[in-house]
């Protein structure tokens, strides 16, 4: 999700690009209202554009009843819901309390269950809010518990501006373990402070087993300032595979899904993999 | 991990492609003398001829103002060069040794055996007029040359060289191609022949992997990091290979892992504004850029 606007076009060629990189989730688009969130407009002829691989999900955000409507009537078969660990962010992000924005959600929730459709939970500022600064583990625990009794069948932790470390990283997922299966849990982590790789260790360390990442590093969030660069899919991939993790990936397709959307966008990636691969 | 009372994070100064000016790597090293640094490499007694952006290597030793408790290392390749460093005031020097045949052979036009000889002249030389030295071991977790390099040559150089009489061992991943998966297993092996307190790591981020690679040394218990301030410079000799970690994402890795480094992060910072400003170059450091958007 970049912040220049990206044709429709180039949206589902990069997600039929990836879906042939062996990636098992890619997350589609966004039922936010288009009058936040101009980008996402084109919501709907994404997910009706794209061509669904068997055995891939394609789960898109749906902030509350309305978007999920709107999402399971273009043929989405997964949502996610977007909490927050920090009250601030909620309200600057989402314009409501973190309470409110759950309450919000069971609504969500509710209506899932009864489709059948999965839920997973994101939890923003997990280490770190651009607003609240440090942000207790405890109240991160706590918004993961939620979602998690609401039903949501994974919880990401989000390091939404990327300021943690491995410090702050173990004492977070050690207070969340307490509360939600670690096999529930994931990880989503920004490179803004070049952290994201060494926080991803520690939590494979942990017994996490997802890793939320972006290809060619692209995206951030346009409401957390000086936010930039999820972490690049390539670059985890790339560690993964020196782990003898076996991820399903393929590096090289996936490296030039990355090219197409950086030529596309007219930008660098951020993949230190794809840049020292370009240099051979 | 355990925590080290302090983890020396050794600077090793820019070897930029470009031909810096002399009084501008005198400014950087005498910022990095106020940081809290404890090691600064300083320069590289090489032959000009080979490197000519390290001709300046005697100025710049005479130059800068050595601050107490900080250390100012110099390269010497071969007796020549450690000549030349005491007499112009060194007092610390490292030997640099390859777990590659082809990349010692390309880099220092010699054997790997060739090279311990020349190395062990340095040594005993040094041991005489009690200078400490450090001994490198590039290529530790692959060659651009060769490709894979097995730990059993890592830990063959690197004790031969410990055992010669350095007091330390730098594993150079000079292509930053390691990950978590080699560094662990290339450790395992060098530790059996290397006490850990004398093992550093020197990694490269060329393919964005330095951190969990110094995460995962630290983990085994290795407790000296060297880096580059801003991420500057590479290896002349290594094609493709760019970016030392930057100084600056490494100590905030450590300090969020609540290391003590004695290191003021906002100095080191600024030295990097400094040098990248005075080569017209961008920082390679996520944390400086990271900064610099908030201010």
């Amino acid at each position: 999700r970049a912040s220049t606007v990206v044709p429709t076009e180039a949206k589902i060629n990069l997600i039929n690009m990836l879906s042939e990189s062996g990636l098992p989730v890619i997350e589609a688009t966004s039922f936010v209202s288009p009058k936040w969130v101009p980008q996402m407009a084109d919501q709907v002829e994404v997910m009706k554009g794209i061509i669904k691989k068997p055995g891939v999900s394609y789960p898109v955000l749906t902030p509350n009843l309305k978007g999920f409507q709107a999402a399971v009537s273009a043929g989405a078969s997964e949502v996610a819901i977007f909490g927050a660990a920090s009250e601030l962010f909620s309200k600057k992000n989402i314009n409501c309390s973190v309470e409110e924005s759950l309450q919000r959600f069971e609504e969500v929730m509710k209506a899932a269950k009864e489709a059948a459709v999965p839920v997973r939970g994101y939890v923003s500022c997990v280490v770190g809010c651009p607003y609240e600064g440090q942000v207790a583990p405890e109240k991160v625990a706590h918004v993961a518990k939620r979602l998690y009794s609401m039903g949501c069948y994974e919880i990401s932790l989000g390091d939404t501006i990327g300021v943690g470390t491995p410090g702050s990283m173990t004492k977070m997922l050690e207070a969340v373990t307490k509360e939600v299966p670690v096999s529930a849990l994931a990880v989503h982590c920004h490179d803004t402070y070049g952290q994201a790789l060494a926080n991803i260790l520690i939590a494979l360390q942990m017994g996490i087993s997802v890793v939320d990442s972006s290809v060619a590093g692209l995206g951030g969030c346009p409401y957390a300032q000086g936010a930039s660069g999820n972490v690049a899919t390539e670059d985890v991939v790339y560690m993964l595979h020196g782990l003898g993790i076996q991820t399903g990936v393929d590096l090289s397709k996936l490296m030039e899904a990355g090219a197409f959307i950086c030529r596309i966008i007219n930008r660098k990636t951020s993949s230190k993999v794809a840049q020292a691969t370009c240099k051979l | 991990p355990s925590v080290a009372p302090t983890l020396p994070v050794r600077d090793v100064v820019a070897m930029t492609t470009e031909i810096v000016p002399t009084r501008v790597k005198i400014q950087l090293i005498d910022m990095l003398s106020t940081t809290g640094l404890s090691v600064i490499e300083a320069t590289s007694f090489v032959s000009s001829k080979w490197v000519p952006q390290m001709a300046d290597h005697t100025d710049v030793v005479k130059g800068i103002q050595r601050v107490p408790h900080v250390q100012y290392p110099v390269l010497t390749p071969n007796i020549q060069g450690f000549q030349n460093a005491v007499a112009a005031g060194a007092t610390e020097v490292a030997v640099f040794g390859s777990a590659s045949e082809t990349f010692c052979r390309r880099n220092i036009n010699c054997s790997i055996s060739e090279s311990m000889l020349r190395f062990e002249e340095v040594i005993s030389t040094a041991k005489d007029r009690q200078i400490p030295v450090r001994g490198y071991v590039s290529c530790a977790l692959g060659c651009p040359h060769e490709g894979h390099i097995e730990p059993s040559q890592v830990a063959e150089v690197a004790k031969k060289l410990y055992e010669m009489g350095c007091y330390e061992i730098s594993l150079g991943d000079t292509i930053g191609v390691g990950t978590p998966g080699s560094m662990f297993k290339m450790l395992q092996k060098v530790m059996n022949d290397v006490p850990i307190s004398a093992l550093a790591v020197h990694c490269h981020d060329t393919y964005g992997q330095a951190l969990p690679n110094i995460l995962t040394a630290l983990q085994m218990g290795v407790s000296v990091v060297d880096s580059a301030v801003a991420g500057l410079g590479g290896c002349p000799y290594a094609q493709g290979s760019s970016g030392n970690v930057s100084t600056e994402d490494v100590l905030y890795m450590l300090h969020g892992m609540g290391i003590e480094t004695g290191v003021n992060l906002d100095k080191v910072i600024e030295t990097g504004d400094f040098i990248c400003n005075a080569l017209g170059r961008r920082t390679n450091s996520k944390v400086a850029q990271a900064r610099s958007r908030t201010l």
